[in-house]
């Protein structure tokens, strides 16, 4: 086949341009305008709506909620009262659940029949029960058999509902680490548990950093739920404000905020630690 | 050398995987300071022979006895043992969070119970008997493949290790890299140290190898010097494989 002798030269030629109206889409000013206009838009319909039923917007009494500054002096209001128990509550919940997923994944790896048909029969029993009915079971049944509060039944729950997935997560970062690595670290006369430590658990880490991070923000969003039996954290603190005030809209409003406020954060600082352990193979 | 004691002894050795039968009724032994290199076509049950040695696959019936020790999968001796045998990988295995100089201390600090500073010292003198001690805070990954594969010779050394396995050091090589990894090999060979190398580099076979074993089909078919081996191969399945890769 003959090439036919190009009309033009091809050093320097432009690439034909890409559609007005694609581009136009895909520009940055006009995500700006249609992100602006679909915030605006579901915010004026609340709006609006709460308006035609004659809804009382009372912002101003919020603040005193999260902090009171009188001749008393300062003091912390019942919201950020309720927060840090929500991230205590939280913390003690995820530092458990860790322990167990590791323990659950460690067993269900350890490639004994006894301790895999143990770690599996755990799974599928916390993942195939609803949330709230596990926690029920904790706090009504649980409990008073082995007598812990209402306070630990809620942060056992969250630990064990937690363990199942965060155990998964420790089970695909084990196993993205290569064969290769298992077969070096055992050719230098490592043990099994001196490989783990050593090597394979420290190059999971990258592995596991962005869905773990995941489910610290499913912790903290999941312990809301414990205010069906009334432990005092931030939702349970918002329905109590709401009892007495009758600020159903400002007061949701505000908590859902504060949840956002949090595993924003939460996201934000887990990333730079994510850069710190990137380490090519 | 004729004289001196088997280290490593296969006696009537099968190993299965599953129904496959990846090794067939082995008996052969490695003396002390021998150079054994085991060649043979893909699938040939090569790798798994070596992987024997130092149990990472475990072989299913007969007696391997490396150093004195039998081996077997709940040996209570088969950490120790793994010290003594030195193993090289194709892909390297480097640990890719360690640096270079803590790649060749990990094994002698954790597992050795050495003090780091005398394994710092362990491994820098291997590092320069691999010719690469400029390297030693780097990670692996900015390493070139031959430079790699040096480091993992260096970790090996650094377990003091009296007998080094090599399994296809260089096949995952680019082939201006391959001298480089087979010159250490040489030298390495000249102190005395004993040494299974499954490879396809026949030029090297010929100048170390005390020992050319054939392998196919899960079988030894062909055990003899190199003079021999490379002149005179007994048995027609060991020509066609020599025919293959020597031709060209």
């Amino acid at each position: 086949m003959s090439i036919a002798e190009p009309s033009y030269t091809a050093k320097g030629r432009a690439l034909p341009q890409r559609q007005p109206i694609a581009k136009a889409i895909d520009s940055v000013t006009f995500a700006i305008i249609a992100y602006t206009a679909i915030i605006g838009g579901i915010v004026w319909l609340a709006y609006s709506g709460a308006q035609a039923m004659g809804y009382n917007w009372q912002w101003y009494r919020i603040p005193q909620y999260f902090y009171t500054f009188t001749d008393d002096g300062f003091q912390w209001g019942e919201i950020s009262v309720g927060l840090v128990k929500t991230l205590t509550l939280s913390s003690i919940a995820f530092a458990l659940a860790v322990v167990m997923g590791l323990i659950v994944a460690l067993l269900r790896l350890s490639g004994l029949v006894v301790c895999t048909a143990v770690s599996v029969a755990f799974l599928e029993l916390i993942r195939n029960i609803p949330l709230l009915v596990l926690l029920y079971l904790f706090y009504y049944v649980l409990g008073p058999i082995f007598g812990f509060d209402r306070y630990w039944a809620s942060i056992l729950c969250l630990a064990v509902f937690h363990s199942v997935l965060i155990s998964e997560i420790f089970r695909a970062g084990i196993n993205a680490v290569a064969k290769g690595q298992w077969e070096a670290a055992t050719s230098i006369g490592m043990s099994k548990g001196q490989a783990y430590r050593y090597i394979i658990l420290p190059q999971s880490i990258r592995f596991m950093l962005p869905p773990m991070t995941g489910e610290v923000v499913h912790m903290v969003k999941s312990s809301a739920i414990v205010s069906v039996i009334a432990v005092a954290e931030l939702t349970t603190i918002g329905r109590n404000i709401i009892s007495e005030t009758y600020m159903s809209f400002e007061v949701w409003f505000t908590i859902a905020a504060v949840y956002m406020a949090v595993t924003l954060i939460l996201s934000v600082g887990v990333s730079f630690v994510e850069k710190r352990y990137a380490v090519d193979t | 050398m004729s004289d001196s004691a088997p280290i490593i002894t296969f006696d009537h050795v099968d190993k299965f995987y599953g129904d496959f039968h990846a090794l067939k009724d082995i008996s052969i032994s490695v003396r002390e300071g021998e150079r054994m290199v085991v060649c043979g076509p893909s699938g040939s049950g090569k790798s798994t022979l070596i992987r024997c040695i130092n149990g990472l696959e475990f072989h299913n019936s007969g007696v391997l006895t490396v150093d004195g020790v039998e081996v077997y999968e709940d040996s209570k001796h088969i950490y120790r043992l793994r010290q003594e045998v030195g193993m090289v990988f194709q892909q390297f295995n480097l640990f890719p969070h360690l640096t270079v100089l803590e790649n060749l201390t990990i094994g002698p600090i954790k597992v050795r119970k050495v003090s780091p500073s005398e394994a710092e010292r362990t491994a820098r003198k291997y590092l320069e008997r691999v010719r690469i001690p400029e390297q030693a805070d780097k990670y692996p990954s900015a390493l070139s493949g031959g430079q790699q594969q040096r480091v993992a010779i260096a970790r090996s050394l650094c377990m003091e290790s009296r007998i080094m396995l090599f399994d296809e050091p260089t096949s995952a090589l680019d082939p201006e890299m391959i001298n480089e990894v087979l010159d250490v090999m040489v030298e390495l060979a000249d102190t005395g140290m004993t040494m299974v190398v499954v490879t396809h580099e026949m030029g090297f076979a010929r100048k170390v190898a005390d020992t050319m074993v054939f392998m196919d089909a899960g079988e030894i078919v062909e055990t003899a010097p190199p003079d021999v081996f490379f002149t005179n191969p007994a048995s027609a399945r060991c020509r066609a494989f020599l025919d293959q890769i020597l031709d060209h």
